[in-house]
């Protein structure tokens, strides 16, 4: 059978978000595939520069709709680490609360997804209800759903009162009833079964190997969890474990969701029914010292990093945003070769993709057609001279 | 069918194809209404089919470049027509008066004619999310028909007759064929499932794949046309399955007089339609979509190999019971 090429997206039905992947097939068979990334850049870390530390934080937030706790988190913890600030143990909590919650919502919503790309759009419904129940409870403490605005650099800016906590916990019997269902589902259900299974294999050198996080690593067997083994916020004193698998397929990836599924939910109890008393947030400086820290948080998809440099003044020197889907984006590009064509959309969502949270630059010469990697200097020069700016692809 | 006049009212106006073309929307709002209420959702309202259907009439259509418009036009009203005169051998409120000996075989060849029609719309498109659709549908045709065919043909094996309201009769007489051929009701229902192409056979037009298959060009009344297609098609199978296997319109006793034959057998019609359509969307909603080389495993390992033993079981019956 000749070989023919499918382009999918930017603009496809299975990937609401701006990626391209040129795939050539035989038959139903993928032979391989070119990936071409980043459509969407938005300079978030260029704007987080012109910043000062009051207004960077709700700017970071917006790097991702679904993690923006992660993003607002992780670099509110390097500063403060910089600043040598001391949290109050109540408000690390507050934040545990919340970004548990999310993990939660952002699990919810990826098994939605990945139901949907197999068109199982029943558990996709069903999923999608029950994570209006999280999303709800963090409404309440934050007042948003999804950009929820509670760090600042020194603690949170919300408190939880005693009514909030109540509501919450209430909430947590029905949702660990869906869950139980959930996990029942991934094991017997059997459209599941056919199409998650042995698809997207990923052994667990190969994980290491091509650098993957989060999920993706822990269901190849790779025991790597942030939250373990670099503790931060209240991990260290809840009682939860690491959720690992050994299949290292989609389904492997699967039941590692609906496991950490189940864990967040306990740390979420665990945190409401301890929560300490105390003050919230402690003063911060105005500047920060120089210094430079690598900050580490284990977002919904694995772990995000955010390196921080400072040069003693309210604002960053540079912050730099290495996001879990850019780790994981080669291990996909591994996992399709001699895949089936039909399992294209469920490999790529079970990495749970967040594109424009990873999309940087790409440079596109629109007379030669060429792609390519600007260099800094280049970009400022172009930057200036207006006449001749960029093109996005 | 003697009187002109009656014959034409029988084909065009009740229960010939204005009724079909309201219950076959009809079913289709009632399909996507139980889908979503089983999925936690609210549905659309009655009359959404058919405001779909006045909306897309009137959209604008777009030739793709390179396409051949004559037949682009035509192919859609072929599998129209095909599946409407399908319609008209098929028991409704009592027998067909057009029925004759082999019409069972005219109405599954009229009701193969638009998966040919969709292959064709999608090797015409020029797009190559429509040709893989379209050769993905045709796969599936050559996997699903002969089951479908060899379970809707067993029950003539043992009625000894090749028409339908033949074999309506002879239900009336002994026994509905789901009770006699299980097996064989199962497979015509997995078949009618796979022929309509619904989820879990939904290959052809995986959206998350290849954007909607063979689907993916038709635009305006193309796509109407097409659309009430698989909605005829829907009532058209539903009736030939609760007409072989469920007994039809017709009561295990005689009924008069003439006019409250036809009410109660109306009335059956809609209760077995009805009853094949829960089934039907109950599958609907309870699977995902399969692979095409699952399929081609499931379809010949398993739902043929079942056809085969239910012509086998019921040979063996016509030479121990019916016939002895």
């Amino acid at each position: 059978m000749p070989e023919v090429v499918v382009s999918i997206g930017p603009h496809h039905p299975a990937l609401k978000e701006p990626v391209n992947f040129k795939v050539v097939i035989e038959g139903e068979k993928i032979v391989r595939l070119e990936l071409d990334l980043s459509y969407n850049h938005r300079g978030v870390e260029k704007a987080a520069e012109q910043r000062d530390f009051i207004r960077v934080l709700p700017l970071l937030e917006r790097v991702c709709g679904i993690c923006s706790h992660a993003h607002s988190t992780a670099f509110a913890k390097g500063i403060e680490e910089i600043m040598q600030l001391e949290v109050p143990p109540r408000a690390q909590y507050i934040r545990t609360i919340i970004a548990e919650l999310e993990r939660m919502h952002s699990h919810l919503l990826w098994l939605g997804v990945a139901a949907h790309v197999i068109g199982f759009n029943t558990l996709f419904m069903w999923t999608w209800r029950d994570r209006e129940a999280v999303q709800d409870t963090v409404e309440e403490m934050s007042g948003n759903r999804v950009h929820y605005g509670m760090n600042e650099v020194g603690g949170v800016r919300r408190d939880l009162t005693p009514a909030q906590v109540t509501a919450a916990l209430e909430r947590l019997p029905n949702l660990e009833e869906r869950i139980k269902k959930y996990v029942d589902m991934v094991n017997s259900e059997e459209t599941m079964l056919i199409r998650f299974r042995g698809v997207g294999k990923l052994s667990k050198e190969e994980a290491l190997r091509y650098g993957t996080v989060g999920p993706t690593a822990r269901a190849s067997g790779v025991d790597y969890d942030t939250r373990k083994d670099d503790p931060y916020l209240a991990y260290a004193d809840v009682p939860w474990n690491v959720v690992t698998d050994t299949n290292g397929d989609v389904y492997g990836r699967t039941r590692v969701r609906i496991g950490e599924l189940w864990e967040s939910l306990k740390i979420v109890r665990y945190c409401l029914e301890n929560l300490p008393e105390g003050p919230i947030r402690v003063t911060a400086p105005r500047n920060a010292p120089t210094g430079e820290i690598l900050s580490r948080y284990e977002a919904p998809r694995g772990e995000l990093a955010h390196f921080i440099r400072t040069n003693g003044t309210d604002k960053v020197e540079r912050v730099d945003i290495r996001t879990p889907t850019l780790a994981n984006w080669t291990s996909v590009a591994i996992c399709l070769v001699n895949q089936n064509l039909a399992d294209l959309p469920v490999i790529v969502a079970a990495i749970d993709p967040c594109l424009s949270c990873t999309s940087r630059i790409t440079l596109l010469d629109s007379q030669t057609k060429k792609t390519g990697v600007m260099s800094f200097d280049e970009l400022i020069r172009r930057n200036r001279s207006r006449d001749q700016g960029l093109v996005r692809p | 069918m003697t009187d002109p006049v009656s014959g034409l009212i029988y084909i065009l106006i009740f229960p010939g194809f204005l009724f079909l073309f309201l219950y076959a929307l009809f079913l289709a709002f009632l399909d996507r209404k139980i889908a979503a209420r089983m999925q936690q959702r609210v549905g659309p309202p009655f009359f959404q089919p058919f405001a779909d259907f006045i909306k897309m009439l009137g959209k604008e259509v777009i030739d793709p470049a390179g396409v051949d418009r004559v037949i682009f036009d035509a192919a859609p009203l072929v599998a129209l027509a095909a599946v409407m005169t399908a319609y008209l051998y098929i028991p409704i409120v009592g027998n067909s008066p057009l029925a004759f000996q082999g019409d069972l075989v005219v109405v599954l060849y009229l009701m193969s004619l638009p998966t040919i029609v969709l292959f064709l719309l999608g090797w015409l498109s020029r797009n190559i999310f429509s040709a893989i659709g379209g050769i993905r549908s045709v796969t599936q045709l050559f996997i699903y028909e002969v089951p479908f065919f060899l379970a809707l043909m067993t029950p003539a094996l043992m009625a000894g007759t090749w028409s339908i309201s033949e074999i309506v009769i002879w239900q009336q007489k002994n026994m509905w064929f789901v009770f006699l051929q299980p097996i064989g009701f199962i497979v015509a229902l997995i078949g009618l499932q796979a022929k309509l192409e619904r989820t879990p056979f939904d290959i052809p037009e995986a959206e998350t794949e290849i954007v909607a298959g063979p689907w993916t060009e038709l635009t305006g009344r193309r796509l109407a046309i097409m659309d009430l297609t698989v909605d005829v098609s829907f009532v058209v199978g539903s009736a030939l399955i609760a007409a072989v296997f469920l007994g039809g319109p017709l009561m295990p006793w005689a009924v008069t007089p003439a006019w409250l034959a036809v009410v109660v057998g109306f009335f059956l019609f809609l209760a077995k339609t009805l009853a094949v359509l829960l089934i039907l969307s109950s599958i609907k909603v309870a699977t995902g979509r399969i692979r095409i080389d699952q399929l081609n495993d499931i379809g010949w390992k398993y739902i043929a190999s079942a056809s085969i033993v239910q012509v086998g079981i019921v040979l063996v019956m016509n030479y121990l019971w019916v016939y002895a």
